[in-house]
Formats: C-alpha cells, sequence, structure tokens
C-alpha cells in the first residue's frame, strides 16, 4: 500500500533553528496518527512541515510520494491560531466554502456538488443554522466547528489538524470524534495534534510521543505508559487508575530556543 | 434646497469633471481599502501615498506626466521595504516608516528647488479636483476598471489572504505573489487617485470609507459597497461644501470622509448595545 507521508530521520525547525531531529514515521491511508507533546515540543512544527508551510530541515520527507506542499488538492489543515480576528466581515457559510478553493482554483464556479458538501459538513459539526452568522459574533466554540466544518468541506485524502479540539464544548467534541471517524471510514488519514490522551489519541492507530525529540511511536496501548509520558511531559499521577498529567517541566534539553 | 445641491454641478463642467473623477476615485479605493483594512496594511498604504511624492515632485519640474512619477516613487517604495526585510532582521514596519520619512523628506527637498515651491507642494499633497481634465477621467476609468479587475480575479486568494495566510498557502495560492499583486493594486490606486484628492488625502479615502464598511458589513462584498457609498457621499458632500463655503475641495472630502466613519461607528454601538438589551431579559 502507497503511503501518504514517509519521513526519514527528518529535523523540522525553524530557519537554522532545529526544533526535532531524526523523525521517522509513515502514514498509510485510512490510518489516524496522533502527535502528543506539550506546547514546545515539536508538533506544530512537523504538521507546518508536512503541509509544505515550512522547508524540512533535513532528512527525507515525502507527502503523497511529492514534495510536501505539491499537491494542495488532497490535504486539508486547521492551523492552530486564525489571523482573521473580529475585523473580517465573513459569514460562517463564506468560511466553510473556502473548504472548496483548493479543488477549484482561481476560476472554477462553485458546483452543486460543492455546496453540498459545504451544507453536510456544517450539518456534522451541528452550525447549519448558523450558517449566516457572520463569523465575529460567533463564540470561540463555534468558530471551532467553523473552522473543522471547513476541513471537512475539502473532502480531503489527508487531514492535517493541529489541536482541533481547543475551545470545544462537550457537544462539539462528541460531533468532531464522529466527524473524524465518519473520514477514516471514507478512506481519508488522519495527522492530528493533541493534548487529550484519554480520548482523541486513545482512538487513533498510531500515537508519536514528542518532546524536543521522538520519545515513543506505536499504537497506544503500547505506547502510552506512565514511563513515556513521564519523559514527554513530566509529572504522571496514576491514582484512579486514569492517567493524569501537570504539565510541569519541558522537554527543552533540544538544542536551540523553544518556538513561541 | 434642490438649487443648492444640484446646481453647483450643473453650472460648471469643472464641478462635473470632479464628482466624476471623485466617484471613480471612490471606487476604487473602496475595493483597495477593504483589503488594506483587512489585511491590516494601513501603514503601507499611507508609505505608498506619501512615497510617490519624490516621483511627482521630479515630473512636476523635469516636466513629465505626474502619473508616470508616482508610479516610479511607488515602485521604489514597495522595492526598498522588500529589500530591507529580506535582507535583514528588520520587521516590515521598520523598514515602511525608514524609507517613508526618506522618501517624504526627499519629495520636499525636490519640490523645494521649484520656484513656486508652496504653490506645488500643496497641489502635490492634496490634489487639484477642480482642474480635473478629460484625458485625466479617461485613465482615472481605465485604471478603476483594472482594479475591478484585480479584485474580480484574485477573489478566493485574496478573501483566504485576509482570513489566514498559511490557509491561503496550503489551499495552494501562493502568499507572496498574491500579497505582491494585492500591494501593486493598492499602488495603482494611490497613483491613479493622487492628482484628484492629493498624496496625503488618498490616504484617508483609502482608510475611512472601507473602515466604515468593515463596522456595518456581513461580507467582504458588502463591505466595499458600503466604502463605496460612502467615498461617493464625501466627494458629493465635499465639493458642495467646498462651492457654498469657499473651502479647499480635497481637505473638505476628506473630512466628510471622517465624519461619515463615526457616524457609523456610533451606528454600530448603539446596534451593539441593542442586541445586547434584547439578550439580557431571557439571561444570555
Amino acid at each position: 500500500m502507497p503511503s501518504l507521508i514517509n519521513a526519514e530521520d527528518l529535523s523540522i525547525g525553524y530557519g537554522r533553528d532545529v526544533v526535532v531531529a531524526g523523525v521517522s514515521f509513515e502514514l498509510i491511508p485510512g490510518e489516524a496518527f496522533a502527535l502528543i507533546g506539550t506546547n514546545g515540543s515539536g508538533k506544530s512544527t512537523l504538521l507546518k512541515t508536512v503541509v509544505g508551510l515550512l522547508p524540512p530541515l533535513d532528512g527525507r520527507l515525502a507527502v503523497f510520494d511529492g514534495r510536501p506542499g505539491a499537491d494542495h488538492r488532497r490535504i486539508a489543515y486547521l492551523g492552530q491560531f486564525h489571523q482573521s480576528g473580529f475585523v473580517l466581515p465573513i459569514r460562517a457559510v463564506d468560511v466553510v466554502r473556502m473548504g472548496r478553493f483548493p479543488g477549484l482554483g482561481l476560476w472554477r464556479p462553485m458546483t452543486r456538488h460543492d455546496n453540498d458538501a459545504v451544507r453536510e459538513a456544517m450539518r456534522t459539526m451541528g452550525i447549519e443554522a448558523l450558517a449566516e452568522t457572520p463569523l465575529r459574533s460567533m463564540s470561540g466554540g463555534q468558530q471551532q466547528r467553523t473552522y473543522l466544518a471547513q476541513v471537512l468541506a475539502h473532502q480531503a485524502d489527508l487531514l492535517v489538524l493541529d489541536e482541533p479540539t481547543s475551545g470545544l464544548d462537550a457537544g462539539g467534541r462528541e460531533l468532531y470524534l464522529q466527524a473524524i471517524d465518519a473520514e477514516l471510514r471514507r478512506g481519508a488519514s488522519v495527522l492530528v495534534a493533541t493534548h487529550d490522551i484519554q480520548e482523541e489519541a486513545a482512538l487513533c492507530h498510531r500515537v508519536m510521543l514528542l518532546a524536543r525529540r521522538v520519545v515513543a511511536v506505536g499504537p497506544p496501548a503500547q505506547v502510552l505508559t506512565p514511563e513515556t509520558l513521564l519523559a514527554t511531559f513530566g509529572v504522571v499521577i496514576t491514582g484512579d487508575r486514569k492517567l493524569h498529567v501537570i504539565e510541569g517541566r519541558h522537554g527543552h534539553e533540544g538544542p536551540g530556543k523553544p518556538p513561541g | 434646497m434642490i438649487d443648492w445641491l444640484v446646481m453647483p454641478f450643473a453650472d460648471s463642467t469643472i464641478m462635473q469633471h470632479a464628482l466624476i473623477a471623485g466617484t471613480l476615485v471612490s471606487i476604487a479605493c473602496a475595493v483597495a481599502g477593504t483589503f488594506v483594512v483587512l489585511r491590516g496594511l494601513a501603514f503601507i498604504g499611507d508609505a505608498l501615498a506619501h512615497g510617490v511624492l519624490p516621483g511627482i515632485a521630479i515630473a512636476v519640474l523635469a516636466g513629465f506626466s505626474g502619473i508616470l512619477g508616482a508610479a516610479i516613487g511607488a515602485a521604489v517604495m514597495i522595492g526598498g521595504i522588500t529589500l530591507i526585510t529580506q535582507r535583514s532582521r528588520l520587521s516590515s514596519d521598520t523598514a515602511i516608516g525608514l524609507l517613508f520619512v526618506g522618501m517624504l523628506a526627499l519629495g520636499v527637498v525636490i519640490v523645494s528647488r521649484s520656484g513656486s515651491f508652496s504653490g506645488d507642494l500643496t497641489r502635490i499633497l492634496f490634489g487639484e479636483i477642480l482642474g480635473i481634465s478629460v484625458t485625466a477621467i479617461v485613465i482615472q476609468i481605465v485604471a478603476t476598471i483594472v482594479i475591478l479587475a484585480i479584485a474580480a480575479i484574485c477573489a478566493r486568494p485574496f478573501l483566504l489572504l485576509s482570513f489566514d495566510p498559511e490557509q491561503a498557502q496550503v489551499a495552494g495560492f501562493s502568499v507572496r505573489l498574491y500579497h505582491n499583486v494585492m500591494l501593486l493594486m493598492i499602488a495603482l490606486t494611490v497613483i491613479v487617485s493622487f492628482q484628484t484628492v492629493g498624496t496625503l488625502l488618498v490616504f484617508g479615502l483609502l482608510m475611512a470609507p472601507a473602515s466604515a464598511g468593515a463596522l456595518l458589513a456581513r461580507r467582504i462584498g458588502a463591505m466595499m459597497a458600503w466604502a463605496a457609498l460612502f467615498g461617493v457621499l464625501s466627494v458629493f458632500a465635499g465639493l458642495l461644501i467646498s462651492y457654498h463655503f469657499d473651502l479647499a475641495a480635497g481637505a473638505a472630502i476628506i473630512l466628510v470622509t471622517i465624519v461619515l466613519f463615526f457616524a457609523a461607528f456610533a451606528i454600530q454601538n448603539l446596534r451593539d448595545r441593542r442586541a445586547a438589551q434584547r439578550k439580557e431579559p431571557g439571561g444570555a
């Protein structure tokens, strides 16, 4: 089976500052892969490198057997921050429609199929009633649902999501998990950066623990152990048979400054 | 009353030309200004508006077209900003600021060589809306069509850029390419508009109507339409005021745009307060 992402001994970072070195992994169609780590651990840097926003600093990275960022029609990306703020006059439906732009390019007009995909994505995230609502008058959680609907509307082969559940309420998280499940059954692959070890990462086929180095890679049941989590996050208490993570010491022993 | 509103324009071709040129400038500024506001390019817009000064000054002294001079000035400005930003660790607003004052001073130094120093300078800074030729109107029509065409062709990348440049890049629209196209569109607007309202005041027409539009609109298209409406209203009212009270036309137009902005600001605040009050009784 051809892999969607193939990274071999990859170094990622900003400019000359290497954030993580020696990253090797593969993502196959229909697979969900989670990146777990604290802020500054290299999760976002890896995602940005995969979608072509940052150049790989060393090693080999192929996405759809080509250069990262070359095949924008097949890849959907949800960044952590949106710069539009509260100035941009735009309705929720306009944001979701942008998810169809990669396939349409400059010229091709929206077809019925495109509009159906937009409506379906909004229904999936439970915001169809808010279609005409200006983005700036939505709550943070509603905005996050809108951004997720934009990613779903793309109907991409690979979804790259940076902390997609941030700001979502319990209902929103449930809809998100269902949506990802549907995307995987459709044959899409998901690469997601998350803090959520209990739910989101546990549902993924494989996880990678990052702390400015690769701590461990493998199925969640094998990889999410108190020892690896300690190395990733700092302090772990396992009193009530659940894993609790207290963000203390970050894994900043790598070279260079932590970004952000 | 009707006489007061209509007669100044019915009587004189100077006023008719002023109204036509002002309307065209307002439309161009509405489109370009919308993206200046949305992309936070106010400073570069201001710098472009003033950076063209030395080019125009040289054109005035050497006797060639002011538009050509302005185009050269804008090209030097954009080139300089790009060079400093790419070749040093300085941020783009530092580069813009440095070139901005430099070009402004250079412009004044060049104009000071002219015999009619203050007259020339005032003309460049505040425009000659009461001295617009038919040729100038034709140039303005062509430029406005080009600006509208750029905005229409680049509607998707410009929307994505305003929403989130990273999304634009991942969606396959080069941020560098479309950002530069946007700068080109803004520069073109400044270059062709300076004759009408001057380099100092073109910035007002670029910013104030679009900012008012941003407060009232729910879509980018509507924001442009509001901006154009505010711009045309300002030109019309400004010309009338200047005619009846014998005031400087360009500056009167800009004052009206600023007043209209604050009116939109007040309306939006009232609307928000009312919406908040409606929510409160039943709980939010």
